[in-house]
C-alpha cells in the first residue's frame, strides 16, 4: 500500500518535525520512505511544503499533481495552494487558523478567508477541520499543532500509519520533557 | 551497517566520514549547508571541520591538506564556487595527493540563489571530473567512489548535487563507525617541481590532464552509476530513448509507471563524458529526449557524439525547446514532456470546475522582532526626503527589499553592496549612498570593498547589520562570534576594530532597537565626509528568548495602523478596529511601542 502525503503551511509552523515523525513511524513498519522538504529562504515565514511517499518501489521524493492521498494543512490558504496535488477522493486535514501574510496586513494583497473556507468545503469531500486555537488553549501550547494534525491524519485512514506507530515515533524523537504534551496532542481531536 | 532516515546532505557527510575524510572546510549556502554541519555533529573526533571565512579560503585550506595526503572535502553552493574558482582553476593543474572532493550544491529554480549556473558546465571549463548523484542512497555510495577516483588520478573531483537530492530524505543502509576507512596522511613532502605553479609546469600538466580526461571517459563508460535501462512493456520496440541525470532520473522512472518504459540512459559522470556508454545507448535508436535541469550538458554531448560517429539520431531537449530552458523540472513537467515525446495521450487529471479564490502571495519575510527591520527603519526615517540609495547584499537582510520597508535598491552577490554603492557615488556624487552588509558577509567578502572605497575616496555609509550569526543559512558561527565549528572558544574578530584599522574616522556602534537614538546618529554620521560606518548590533531573534512580549491596550489604540503599515512585522495584524499582536510571534523588540503615536503598546522587554 503506497501513500503520498503533502504537508503544507507557513515557515516556522513545525511541518519538518511532523514529516520526520511520519517517516520514523513508517520506517518502523518496514516501509520505504522518501521525502522532500522546503529548507532555506522560504522558512522565514514563506509558504513551505513537505512531500512524503511511503510504500514500495518509490523513486522520486516528489509527488505528481493529482496523486496525493492526503494533505495535512497547517494553514487554510496554503492548503488551497497545494490542492492541485490531491487525488480525486483524497482527504485533507486543515487547521482553521489563518496566518495573515504581511502583504495582506499592509493592504497590498487580500486574504479572502471565508472564500477559502467555502472553497475547501465544497471541493474536498473528506475534509477534517481542526480548531487549532481551541487545541492550543486546551493543551496550553501552540507548539504542538503539528502533532494535533498528525493525530487527525492517522485517524483519517489515509496516512498509512496508525496512532500507535506515531506514538512510538514520538517517544523516539521528541525530547523527554515534551513527550507527555505531544502524546496528549496526538489524541486531541479524538476526544472531541 | 545500520539503517537511518537521512537527508541527502547528511548521507553525503556520513559517506565522506566512512571514506576516511580528514578535513572538511566550507562556507554556508543553501542547499549545501547541512553537509558540513553533519560532519561536525557526527565527527568521530579526528576530523578537522571548519566554517571558513569564504569558499576561496576553504578551497585553499583543502588544497594544503590534500597536498599532505589528507582526504578532504570542501563544501559550498554553486555561487560559492565562483568565489573559489581562482584556487580551483590552478589546483587542477597542480593536482592533489589525498583525495579531494569539492561538493557543490546547484539550485535549479533557483529556490534560494542568485543564478541557475550548472557545475557540470564548470567541470568542463575547469577540466575537473564531476559526479552527479540521483538519489540519497546513490549519493552515499558515490561520495566514497569520488574520493577513491580523486586519489587514484591525483585530481580534485566535483560532487555536484541539486536541491531535491540535498534536501530529499531516504531511509538508507549506512556503515557503523568501526567500519569507516581510516586514511593516515603521509605529510607534506617538499618538491617545488610539483607544488609550485609556473608556466612550464602548467603547460606540461595541461597535456597530462587532457590525456587523463580522455582515459577517464572510458573508465566512466564502465562506471556502474552510468546506467542503461532497457525498454519494456508497450515501449519495448520503441526507437525512442531518454537520457537523463540526477533527480530527473527518478522523475523519469515514476512518470511512466514501472511496466512500460523507453530505453533510458542515466549519466552520473557528465564530465569526462562516458562516450562509449552513450554509443551503446544510441545503438538502435532514432530519437532521444534529454531530460535535464540547468544546462543542456548531456544534450550537447550526445549531439557531439552523433556528429563524431555520423549517427542519424535526433537529439532533443532544451536546445530544441522540448524541455524548459530555465527553472526546476517537476514530476509533472517530466511526465508531460515524455508523453509528448512518446506520443502518449494521457487525459488530464479531472479538474474541479470550481476556480479557487485568488490567494495572497506569501514570500519569505524578516522574522517578527528581527533587528534588521529596526536598522532599515532607522535609516529610512533618517533619510526621509533626501536623495539616497540603499545597496543591499546577500543574507536575511535582502528581505528588507519588501514592502513596506523597501530598503534594498540593489543586490548582486556577496560583498557587492559596498562596491556597488561606491560606483553609484562616483557617478552620482550628490546621492547619499548606503551599503548594508551582514556580519558574516562582511568577513566573507566585505572587507576588501571597504578598503577599496576608502582608498579611492568614495563618500558612503557602510551599515553593518551585526546579529552575531550567519542567520539565513541557519545560525552558523563566523569569525566575529568567538566560536568555531569545532566548538572551540576563540578570540572574537572585531568588525569595529577592522574598520578603524582601515582608517575610517567614524565607526559608530548602535542598538537598532533604540529607535530615536538610532535615527539621530544615522543622520549625523551620513553627513560626515568620506567612508564611515555604523554597526547595528543586536542578536538574531532565533538565538534569543523573549523576556516580555508586547501587548496592545485597546483603550488607547486608535486603529491608525501606523505600526502595521510602516514596519510590516508578521506579528502585527488588524483585528476589529485595533492592532492585534500575535503572542506566538512577538519577541518584545519594542519597535512598534516606540513608534505608536498614542503609546498604546507596551510590555516588550527587548531582544537580549
Amino acid at each position: 500500500m503506497n501513500k503520498s502525503i503533502i504537508l503544507c503551511g507557513v515557515g516556522g509552523q513545525g511541518t519538518i518535525m511532523a514529516s520526520r515523525l511520519i517517516a520514523a513511524a513508517a520506517m518502523e513498519k518496514g516501509l520505504d520512505v522518501r521525502s522532500a522538504e522546503t529548507i532555506g529562504m522560504a522558512q522565514r515565514g514563506g509558504s513551505v511544503f513537505s512531500h512524503i511517499r511511503l510504500g514500495k518501489d518509490i523513486n522520486s521524493p516528489l509527488i505528481a499533481k493529482g496523486e496525493a492521498d492526503l494533505i495535512i494543512g497547517f494553514e487554510p490558504a496554503e492548503v488551497v495552494r497545494m490542492l492541485p496535488y490531491l487525488r480525486c477522493g483524497g482527504a485533507a486535514i486543515v487547521s482553521l487558523r489563518p496566518v495573515m501574510p504581511v502583504s495582506a496586513a499592509i493592504g497590498k494583497s487580500v486574504y479572502p478567508y471565508d472564500e477559502i473556507m467555502d472553497f475547501l468545503k465544497s471541493t474536498v469531500k473528506r475534509l477534517t477541520l481542526v480548531d487549532s486555537e481551541a487545541a492550543a488553549a486546551q493543551l496550553d501550547s501552540s507548539r504542538v499543532l503539528n502533532v494535533v494534525l498528525l493525530g487527525a491524519a492517522a485517524r483519517s485512514g489515509e496516512l498509512g500509519i496508525d496512532e500507535d506507530a506515531l506514538l512510538s515515533a514520538i517517544d523516539k524523537i521528541i525530547p523527554e520533557k515534551f513527550r507527555q504534551l505531544n502524546r496528549e496532542a496526538l489524541y486531541y481531536t479524538k476526544q472531541r | 551497517m545500520h539503517k537511518e532516515f537521512l537527508m541527502g546532505n547528511q548521507a553525503i557527510a556520513l559517506g565522506a566520514l566512512a571514506a576516511g575524510v580528514n578535513l572538511v572546510a566550507g562556507y554556508p549556502g543553501t542547499p549545501s549547508t547541512e553537509v558540513l554541519e553533519t560532519v561536525a555533529a557526527r565527527n568521530p573526533g579526528n576530523v578537522h571541520v571548519e566554517w571558513s571565512t569564504n569558499e576561496k579560503a576553504a578551497m585553499e585550506v583543502g588544497a594544503g591538506a590534500a597536498y599532505c595526503g589528507a582526504r578532504v572535502m570542501v563544501t559550498m553552493k554553486q555561487v560559492g564556487l565562483n568565489v573559489a574558482s581562482d584556487p580551483l582553476m590552478s589546483l587542477e593543474y597542480i593536482g592533489v595527493k589525498g583525495g579531494m572532493v569539492v561538493l557543490v550544491a546547484d539550485d535549479p529554480g533557483p529556490i534560494s540563489s542568485q543564478t541557475e549556473q550548472d557545475t557540470r558546465t564548470f567541470a568542463m571549463f575547469s577540466k575537473v571530473p564531476v559526479f552527479d548523484p540521483s538519489s540519497v542512497s546513490e549519493a552515499y555510495t558515490m561520495i566514497g567512489e569520488a574520493f577513491e577516483l580523486s586519489e587514484k588520478y591525483g585530481t580534485p573531483v566535483f560532487f555536484r548535487v541539486t536541491t531535491r537530492v540535498d534536501h530529499g530524505y531516504e531511509a538508507i543502509e549506512i556503515k557503523d563507525e568501526d567500519e569507516y576507512y581510516k586514511n593516515v596522511p603521509e605529510g607534506f613532502v617538499k618538491d617545488s617541481s610539483r607544488w609550485v605553479i609556473f608556466p612550464r609546469l602548467s603547460q606540461k600538466n595541461h597535456a597530462l590532464i587532457e590525456a587523463r580526461n580522455a582515459a577517464l571517459a572510458d573508465v566512466f563508460s564502465d562506471y556502474h552509476a552510468n546506467e542503461i535501462l532497457a525498454s519494456r512493456g508497450s515501449l519495448k520496440s520503441s526507437k525512442k530513448g531518454v537520457a537523463t541525470h540526477g533527480i530527473n532520473f527518478t522523475y523519469t522512472l515514476d512518470a511512466q509507471g514501472s511496466s512500460d518504459r523507453p530505453k533510458i540512459l542515466k549519466i552520473a559522470t557528465p564530465f569526462p563524458f562516458p562516450e562509449k556508454k552513450a554509443l551503446e545507448f544510441l545503438d538502435g535508436l532514432d530519437e532521444v529526449l534529454c531530460i535535464e535541469e540547468l544546462d543542456p550538458v548531456i544534450e550537447r554531448a550526445l549531439t557531439y557524439v552523433c556528429g563524431k560517429y555520423g549517427l542519424k539520431v535526433k537529439i532533443r531537449g532544451k536546445l530544441t525547446s522540448d524541455i524548459a530552458a530555465s527553472g526546476e523540472n517537476t514530476v509533472d513537467s517530466v511526465k508531460s514532456s515524455l508523453n509528448k515525446f512518446l506520443n502518449i495521450e494521457k487525459p488530464d487529471i479531472a479538474k474541479s470546475t470550481e476556480q479557487p479564490p485568488a490567494l495572497p502571495a506569501r514570500p519569505p519575510v524578516l522574522c517578527a522582532g528581527c533587528p534588521h527591520r529596526a536598522s532599515f527603519y532607522a535609516v529610512k526615517q533618517a533619510m526621509k526626503g533626501k536623495k539616497a540609495v540603499f545597496c543591499g547584499d546577500i543574507g536575511c537582510y535582502t528581505l528588507g527589499n519588501a514592502a513596506p520597508l523597501d530598503m534594498c535598491d540593489t543586490c548582486l552577490c556577496m560583498g557587492a553592496g559596498i562596491t556597488v554603492a561606491q560606483g553609484i557615488y562616483h557617478t552620482e556624487p550628490d546621492t547619499k549612498c548606503f551599503a548594508f552588509v551582514g556580519d558574516s558577509t562582511f568577513f566573507a567578502s566585505g572587507i576588501t570593498g571597504v578598503i577599496n572605497a576608502f582608498y579611492n575616496q568614495a563618500d558612503l555609509t557602510v551599515v553593518v547589520v551585526d546579529n552575531s550569526t550567519t542567520a539565513m543559512t541557519g545560525q552558523q558561527p563566523h569569525p566575529g562570534t568567538g566560536i568555531t565549528m569545532m566548538d572551540e572558544k576563540v578570540e572574537k574578530v572585531s568588525i569595529a576594530a577592522i574598520l578603524r584599522a582601515i582608517g575610517l574616522k567614524t565607526v559608530e556602534t548602535l542598538n537598532p532597537l533604540d529607535h530615536k537614538k538610532a535615527v539621530e546618529n544615522v543622520k549625523r554620521v551620513a553627513d560626515e565626509p568620506g567612508v564611515k560606518a555604523i554597526i547595528f548590533e543586536s542578536h538574531c531573534v532565533v538565538l534569543t528568548k523573549p523576556k516580555g512580549r508586547s501587548i496592545v491596550d485597546e483603550e488607547k489604540c486608535v486603529g491608525c495602523k501606523k505600526c502595521i503599515r510602516e514596519l510590516g512585522c508578521p506579528a502585527l495584524t488588524f483585528k476589529g478596529k485595533k492592532t492585534f499582536i500575535d503572542n506566538m510571534l512577538c519577541t518584545g523588540c519594542t519597535l512598534c511601542e516606540q513608534i505608536c503615536p498614542t503609546k498604546a503598546i507596551s510590555g516588550g522587554k527587548g531582544n537580549e
